[in-house]
């Protein structure tokens, strides 16, 4: 892969689509098989609260680099209502949506890096990334 | 959308899942498990995951709840075959599935089910 790709996540068969294309990056900058299915599982999570709460949205998936190490960059966007208070939605067990509350905080702990900004009646963005040791 | 398959052996039903899983296939199989442990009057129902790369939050809750389910209607559940990569993260994720038993593979699942009949007449 050359650059970045940006997936459409409109239904929830584009949420598979995300973690198999997610799956072939991961392989490609050579993470481990537990980093691949980190991050895989972590995209799933994310992939679904786009589609969930922010009504669907988008992802772009990059490659990045740090020295000598790659990372896989993933920034999933929503035009949702967004999240008032994001202390809150961070911990786990708390769910607005009837599942089981884990999906953020839960990917929080499964990649390097996070990052989520939100504005209510704007929409979320979170990017998370995830580099080859 | 894909529909996973239901096998018969016995009173044991076996679901082996070889698709990447949809949100509404996971759905479909737990609406799909409840009505043939009824119908064939299965007491154990034996669920392999070797095929399966990730289990997130949302597969790992259909587990949880098809384990919960079948046990209210007499039939004890087992997953079997989870990949070490997946067990890692879905400790990470913060998933214990406390209250689903499971073997390593196919034949100690099968051997599972059968030391929890024995144990409960």
């Amino acid at each position: 892969m050359s650059g970045e790709r940006e997936v459409v996540i409109a239904g929830s068969a584009d949420v598979v689509g995300v973690r198999q294309l997610v799956r072939s990056v991961a392989v490609e900058i050579g993470l481990s098989l537990v980093d691949q299915t980190k991050i895989v599982t972590a995209a799933s999570e994310l992939a679904r609260n786009a589609l969930v709460y922010g009504g669907g949205g988008d992802v772009r998936i990059e490659i990045v680099t740090n020295g000598p190490r790659r990372g896989l960059k993933l920034i999933f966007t929503d035009e949702g209502p967004g999240i008032p208070d994001i202390e809150q939605a961070l911990t786990d067990g708390w769910t607005t949506g009837g599942g089981m509350g884990l999906g953020l905080g839960g990917s929080r702990r499964l990649v390097d890096e996070f990052d989520l900004v939100s504005e209510p009646g704007k929409g979320t963005t979170v990017t998370v990334t995830k580099w080859s040791r | 959308m894909q529909r996973v398959p239901i096998l018969k052996l016995g009173d044991v039903l076996i679901v082996s899942i070889q698709i990447d899983l949809e949100d509404q296939s996971v759905l479909a199989l737990q609406e799909d498990l409840a009505d043939a442990v009824v119908q064939h009057g299965a007491k154990g129902v034996i669920i392999d995951i070797t095929a399966v790369e990730i289990v997130d939050s949302f597969i790992g809750r259909m587990l949880a709840t098809i384990a919960s389910m079948c046990g209210m209607l007499d039939a004890q559940t087992v997953v079997v075959g989870m990949r070490p990569a997946v067990a890692i993260t879905l400790v990470e994720l913060g998933l214990s599935l406390g209250g689903v038993r499971t073997a390593l593979n196919l034949e100690k699942g099968v051997a599972l089910l059968d030391h929890i009949r024995s144990a409960t007449p």
